[in-house]
């Protein structure tokens, strides 16, 4: 097979070389940690084996959270890089590599698993559910992103990482001009990954149409959960274009087929097609949930149901099907002609349309609401304006004839950073915020909480507001220097200073929750915020069950209404039944392992090695078809237990409905 | 929850599989082993495609269990939205203005 050694780690970098230390040691330090504590029992079989959805949300979370800090480290990397003129930290060569995986991490390794996580924590407690439809393909769904996360994660200290940037347009991505191995990982790796957000998608569609709980039709569910119920629909829509692009893709580049080369009959433009076809959707796949998660956030606060339900459902709608027919607007200057880049700036202009009723219906929520202003709702509050920059901007490039001068620039840097930034970080900290004490039974540090809301939000318009300006005097993205003559050195610096800012705000989300577990109160009702929707009618932390008694639906805002009318909030001992439960499984992360395995076999062109690795993939599949375990079944005396503990008093829950 | 389906042997299955596959090699057949020009081969190989899907709609996806009307229509519909979307959506945007030279 060839393999050349010497190649496969990376070397002669400090900067990387501090990196393979600091990773050894950190595996080396977890794997002493728990053998000291004694904790690999209780971490299979409490975690790694789970198919509890409110854990696999958790372990979601915390991986989004360390991919956010590696996709950061690459964005500071770049500020720095770039904050003087011919500054010789990066070159060019590993200034590529970083804004590559940059963008592939932040948006597939931090945006998508921080929502999924979210949507799987929150969602089956919403529609008043015990589980998702399909409890241990959730897992595998987790296990097969977490090892294509992983896989790709390691590129840059075994074999080199990709440098074709995120989008990795043909020729550039093709084996004639990227002979490394380095773009194999992207290949492969997000193969894998997408996999796992296909069965997702799958997973939350049925859960969400076959499992809500008694009276809760389609116009009774709560936002988040129809953003929810639409992502996963585009989810199934569009992962699958992508799952061919990079199949053919991975054919181009291991077996020498010819789809999008540039000689031998291909056609490169065919890539930057179809990695738009799922592209554009993608990052409505993002910002979906997250308008879901603005939208509790808002009623919450303000103390009133949503405004315009009815109207925000048919904008969801609206967006995700405009979202299909857009994605020309990425590449308008490869030159379709006039009429396809006519057709795709209407199209695109129109998303606009449904995105101003959204934006106007959370306005109107808080109209005359009594709002709260907690960290939750700060992050609400400030998504309005700055996601409206985004928008806006939005509407300027996405006219096709004027694109020609934004096209390449920082410009569309700073625009889609207006929209990421607001649209998804901003939705995932507020709903960290939101939903943390129905996960852990304590709240999140809210003086803390101020702190980073007030850093990362500055932050984050200091570095990006100058790119706008950047971008109009001509500065091109993914350029790892300018010159001092270009005379952009000023608001580079400016931009810089910010993202020290917005770290600095992380730094202090991060010792939140570090001073949260710590020290934060652990005696909260299980109702904290004053909520409206079920998952606030049951204990905090969720028992592994979640509803003794399954709740029944009359209106929006259920447990408001129960609330207020003092209905169904208590449980009489005939209420008791057996539940019945699916069992843990050791299935889901073995895939994940092998498919890890093969993968990475695959990254290297070890054929046969990978082929062996795909008999365990085989295996595992067999294995699973004639896997007849029915779960298990939680006894009356069990669940009478768990919940006196927490309804000690009976309507505790209630305590602050004015 | 569980109601187990009859066990049959699910024969339709294998003869969808065994055709699908006769179909894709004969599809290569034609792009490869012969002398068509390329139109007719694309226009060959395209209409085959076009069976092939249709085909596994029937022996796959339980389009004859006819209980649920109204989800196969949905369905159907979104696949049909799908295809223009993406099979005549690329044709357009690959083949117009100075992208075809
Ligand atoms: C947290 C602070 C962040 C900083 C400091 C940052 C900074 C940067 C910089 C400097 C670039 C490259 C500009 C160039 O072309 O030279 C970039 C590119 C990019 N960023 Fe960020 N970013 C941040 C967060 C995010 C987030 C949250 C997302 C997505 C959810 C994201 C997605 C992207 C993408 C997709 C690219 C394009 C990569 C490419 O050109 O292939 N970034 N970012
Ligand atoms: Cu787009």
């Amino acid at each position: 097979m060839g393999i050349k050694w010497d190649e496969f780690f990376i070397t002669g970098d400090p900067l990387i070389l501090g990196s393979q230390i600091a990773i050894l040691l950190t595996m080396i330090g977890a794997v002493a940690g728990i053998t000291y504590l004694k904790k690999w029992k209780y971490l299979w079989t409490e975690w790694l084996t789970t198919v509890d959805h409110k854990k696999i949300g958790i372990m979601y979370i915390i991986s989004a959270v360390l991919m956010f800090f590696r996709g950061g480290m690459d964005g500071l990397l770049m500020k720095a890089q770039t904050s003087r003129p011919e500054m010789e930290f990066l070159n060019s060569q590993h200034y590529n590599e970083i804004f590559t995986t940059h963008g592939v991490i932040m948006i597939l390794f931090m945006a998508m698993p921080f929502l999924i996580g979210l949507m799987n924590v929150v969602i089956p407690l919403q529609i008043g559910a015990r589980d998702v439809a399909f409890p241990q393909l959730n897992a595998l769904s987790f296990w097969l992103f977490f090892s294509g996360a992983m896989l790709f994660n390691i590129s840059f200290v075994i074999g080199g990482s990709p440098d074709a940037g995120w989008t990795s347009y043909f020729p550039l991505a093709g084996k004639e001009f990227s002979p490394g191995i380095g773009n194999n990982y992207y290949a492969v790796a997000l193969q894998i990954a997408g996999i796992g957000t296909l069965m997702t998608g799958i997973n939350f569609i049925v859960t969400i149409l076959k499992m809500r709980t008694k009276g809760m039709t389609l116009m009774k569910m709560p936002m988040f959960t129809w953003t929810t119920f639409v992502t996963s629909i585009l989810i199934v829509a569009a992962f699958p274009i992508f799952t061919v692009a990079l199949a053919l893709m991975t054919f181009d580049r291991l077996y020498g087929t010819h789809f999008f080369t540039v000689s031998g009959g291909g056609m490169d433009m065919l890539w930057a097609n179809l990695f738009w076809l799922w592209g554009h959707p993608e990052v409505y796949i993002v910002a979906l949930p997250a308008f879901g998660i603005f939208s509790e956030v808002i009623a919450t606060f303000s103390r009133k149901s949503l405004f315009g339900y009815k109207s925000m459902v048919f904008s969801i709608l609206g967006i995700a099907l405009l979202s299909m027919v857009v994605w020309v607007h990425h590449f308008y200057t490869m030159g379709s002609g006039p009429a396809v880049n006519s057709f795709f700036s209407i199209t695109t202009m129109a998303i606009a349309i449904p995105t101003g009723v959204k934006m106007f219906n959370w306005l109107f929520t808080m109209r005359k609401g009594r709002i709260k202003i907690t960290s939750a709702m700060l992050w609400a509050l400030a998504f309005v304006p700055c996601f409206v920059i985004g928008g806006v901007t939005g509407v300027m490039l996405a006219m096709g004839a004027a694109d020609y001068q934004y096209h390449n620039t920082l410009f569309l840097v700073a625009h889609f950073h207006y929209v990421l930034i607001p649209g998804v970080v901003f939705a995932v900290f507020a709903g960290l915020y939101y939903w943390w004490p129905k996960m852990f039974g304590f709240m999140l540090n809210e003086k803390l909480g101020k702190w980073h809301f007030w850093l990362f939000v500055i932050g984050f318009n200091v570095t990006f507001m100058p790119m706008f300006f950047l971008g109009l005097n001509g500065a091109v993205r993914r350029a790892y220097t300018y010159s001092a003559e270009s005379g952009f050195a000023p608001l580079f610096m400016l931009s810089a200073i910010g993202s020290i800012v917005l770290a600095a705000g992380f730094a202090v989300f991060c010792y939140n929750i570090y001073w949260s577990i710590r020290y934060a109160d652990r005696n909260i009702s299980s109702d904290p915020w004053d909520a409206r929707t079920l998952e606030w009618s049951t204990a905090s932390p969720v028992q592994f069950y979640n509803f003794a008694k399954l709740p029944e639906v009359k209106s929006l805002d259920p447990f408001w209404h129960m609330k207020k009318k003092n209905e169904g909030l208590t449980l009489h001992d005939s209420e008791i039944e057996e539940i019945h439960m699916p069992s843990n499984s050791w299935l889901p992360i073995y895939m994940g392992v092998i498919f890890g395995i093969a993968g990475f076999f695959l990254v290297f062109e070890w054929h046969i090695a990978a082929a062996v690795a795909g008999i365990g993939i085989f295996a595992g599949l067999i294995i699973r078809s004639f896997d007849y375990n029915e779960g298990f079944h939680v006894s009356k005396e069990e669940i009478h237990r768990i919940e006196n503990a927490w309804r000690k008093t009976e309507g505790e829950v209630h305590d602050h409905v004015s | 929850m569980e109601h187990h389906q009859s066990k049959s042997f699910p024969i339709s299955h294998v003869i969808g599989f065994v055709v699908s596959l006769v179909l894709t090699f004969a599809a290569a057949g034609i792009a490869l082993k012969t002398n068509l020009s390329f139109k007719v081969i694309m226009w060959i190989i395209g209409s085959l495609a076009v069976i092939q899907a249709g085909m596994q709609l029937f022996m796959f996806m339980h389009l004859r269990e006819g209980e649920h009307g109204k989800t196969n229509l949905i369905n159907m519909i979104y696949a049909v939205f799908m295809v223009i979307v993406i099979v005549v959506g690329s044709i357009w945007v690959l083949t117009s203005g100075h992208a075809s030279h």
